[in-house]
């Protein structure tokens, strides 16, 4: 059986469906079956991210409603064949969602895949909280910035309340990726340290996405950043996350300004 | 060292709750008032200095037939303290006052020897009158000093209420998260959201924390805003209390 993920956020805009596509590309490309779920009814990003908008047919509501067959809906990646992506609908609306279709729906694919990520909507509502309900695994993605943080905080209380995972007394395992950091903003003040960050969510920390040009360039060419540019900072950021996601204990480096010798990298250790 | 935060008087409001007798009528009214004559008959005084609510959700009367009915109660020495269910149309000044928010208990027991038998039909039910949550499922387990451990982070957007006693929080208190206890407040933590201390009625309780940076902190219906805690306390181990109407901090070492 697969392991069920959730990229959540309850704040908008933090760079949810960006690091969907990105860590599903990288557990992919360590040769893991991956499908990629968009639950964003209504305003579907995923699709175009991947790079996948005009092969869209069938999507989440079609299969919910039984318009569809699960596997006409899935996605096969172009460039990597083990990476799929389910759409969502742009034409319907969150109501179409029902609890039932979405437990099916991630109970199917979890006896296909290694790996189901779920690409959540923003906010505290329906779409958000059927996206989270049956995850194993819970990425929360903050920016470092006060209001990310409290809504992160929120969406945590709801990870430890609103799963099924919780409601069975089971502990959800919850992952803090921590995007858009500039590390010489956060030296100077402007920006939230990390651990000022890891202090107030007091969750363990998946990675640190620096903030790059890079990342906006890939969504605009679609593709992942881990498939557009393996080698540029994001991406090794994203490819040690999924390693972590994955298992692996290796310890999260702070991207520094440029110019900062190797020496003040501070390393320090996933929790 | 320590402060003295307030030193004008303020007015004090403190919630508390009573059980209260629900009465729920059905029709025909008059019927239901012989069956209440009867009751009372078996046991005297049943409703001498009790407090009464009367529930009438589920009674399709207008106000007419309210008005005639309390009157009718009132001649039997029924005394309703409040009226709960009602649609606004049924209501007319000098009546009781309307009541929401109510939170079931148990059934009361009719004390008289013979009212058994008369106890279920006549749906006797209790209420706890304007309670927070807490207090209606706490209060079957008293002990002598009940308290609440917390051990993980209390959220943004989480509301802990515990009015039975102490609160004690393993972790921090996010901002936009609230602890409310009818005793202390301890938190092993950071303290960023806010925190209210003897919550029933308690001017001994007091507040603890790891790190003050609070949003709002209460002890006995006194609080104190962030922007009047004085600065150099912030993010320090601080314990406030209530002397008179003045809340007390003072640093923790």
């Amino acid at each position: 059986m697969g392991k069920v993920i959730v990229v959540t956020s309850g704040k908008g805009g933090v760079g949810k469906t960006t690091s969907t596509a990105a860590l599903g590309a990288a557990l992919a490309q360590r040769n893991e079956k991956v499908v990629v779920v968009d639950f964003d009814v209504g305003l579907r990003n995923l699709d175009l991210v991947m790079g996948a908008e005009r092969r869209v047919v069938y999507d989440l509501i079609n299969v919910i409603q039984g318009d569809a067959k699960l596997t006409q809906a899935l996605i096969r990646d172009k460039r990597l064949e083990n990476l799929f992506l389910l759409p969502a609908s742009q034409t319907r609306d969150k109501d179409n969602l029902t609890p039932e279709g979405v437990e099916w729906v991630i109970n199917e694919l979890k006896r296909y895949f290694d790996w189901v990520i779920c690409d959540s909507p923003a906010g505290i509502e329906r779409g958000a909280t059927l996206a989270m309900r049956h995850a194993d695994i819970a990425v929360v993605v903050t920016n470092p910035e006060v209001s990310s943080v409290r809504d992160s905080d929120r969406i945590i209380g709801l990870l430890d309340s609103k799963t099924m995972k919780a409601e069975r007394g089971e502990r959800m395992e919850k992952h803090l990726l921590l995007t858009r950091y500039d590390g010489a903003r956060a030296q100077r003040g402007d920006m939230l340290k990390v651990d000022d960050v890891l202090e107030i969510l007091s969750i363990p920390l998946l990675g640190i996405i620096p903030e790059s040009t890079d990342v906006l360039r890939a969504s605009n060419l679609g593709a992942p950043v881990t498939l557009a540019d393996a080698r540029c900072a994001p991406s090794l950021a994203y490819f040690e996350a999924a390693r972590r996601l994955a298992g692996e204990d290796i310890p999260v480096s702070i991207p520094e300004e440029k110019r900062s010798i190797l020496g003040k990298i501070f390393a320090r250790r996933a929790a | 060292m320590t402060e003295v935060l307030t030193d004008s008087r303020s007015i004090r409001i403190k919630g508390r709750s009573f059980l209260a007798v629900v009465l729920s009528p059905d029709l025909p009214l008059d019927d239901w008032l012989v069956r209440l004559d009867d009751l009372a008959a078996r046991s005297a005084g049943f409703f001498l200095n009790r407090p009464v609510v009367l529930d009438v959700a589920d009674l399709g009367i207008n106000r007419a037939e309210l008005t005639e009915f309390l009157e009718k109660l009132a001649e039997r020495n029924v005394r309703i303290m409040g009226i709960e269910g009602a649609k606004p149309s049924m209501i007319s000044p000098g009546m009781p006052p309307v009541l929401k928010g109510g939170r079931p208990a148990g059934d009361v027991e009719v004390t008289a020897t013979e009212a058994t038998e008369t106890g279920a039909e006549d749906k006797h039910e209790t209420t706890v009158a304007s309670a927070p949550p807490a207090t209606a499922v706490a209060s079957e387990s008293r002990s002598a000093h009940p308290s609440l451990v917390i051990n993980e982070p209390v959220r943004s957007g989480q509301s802990i209420i515990f009015t039975e006693g102490d609160v004690t929080v393993v972790g921090s208190v996010a901002s936009g998260a609230e602890v409310i206890a009818g005793g202390s407040v301890h938190i092993y933590g950071a303290l960023r959201g806010r925190a209210m201390a003897g919550s029933v009625g308690n001017a001994s309780a007091r507040i603890f924390c790891r790190k003050l940076e609070a949003e709002l902190i209460a002890i006995d219906g006194i609080y104190k805003m962030a922007e009047d805690l004085p600065p150099e306390l912030l993010g320090k181990p601080v314990q406030l209390w209530l002397e008179g109407d003045a809340i007390m901090a003072e640093k923790l070492n």
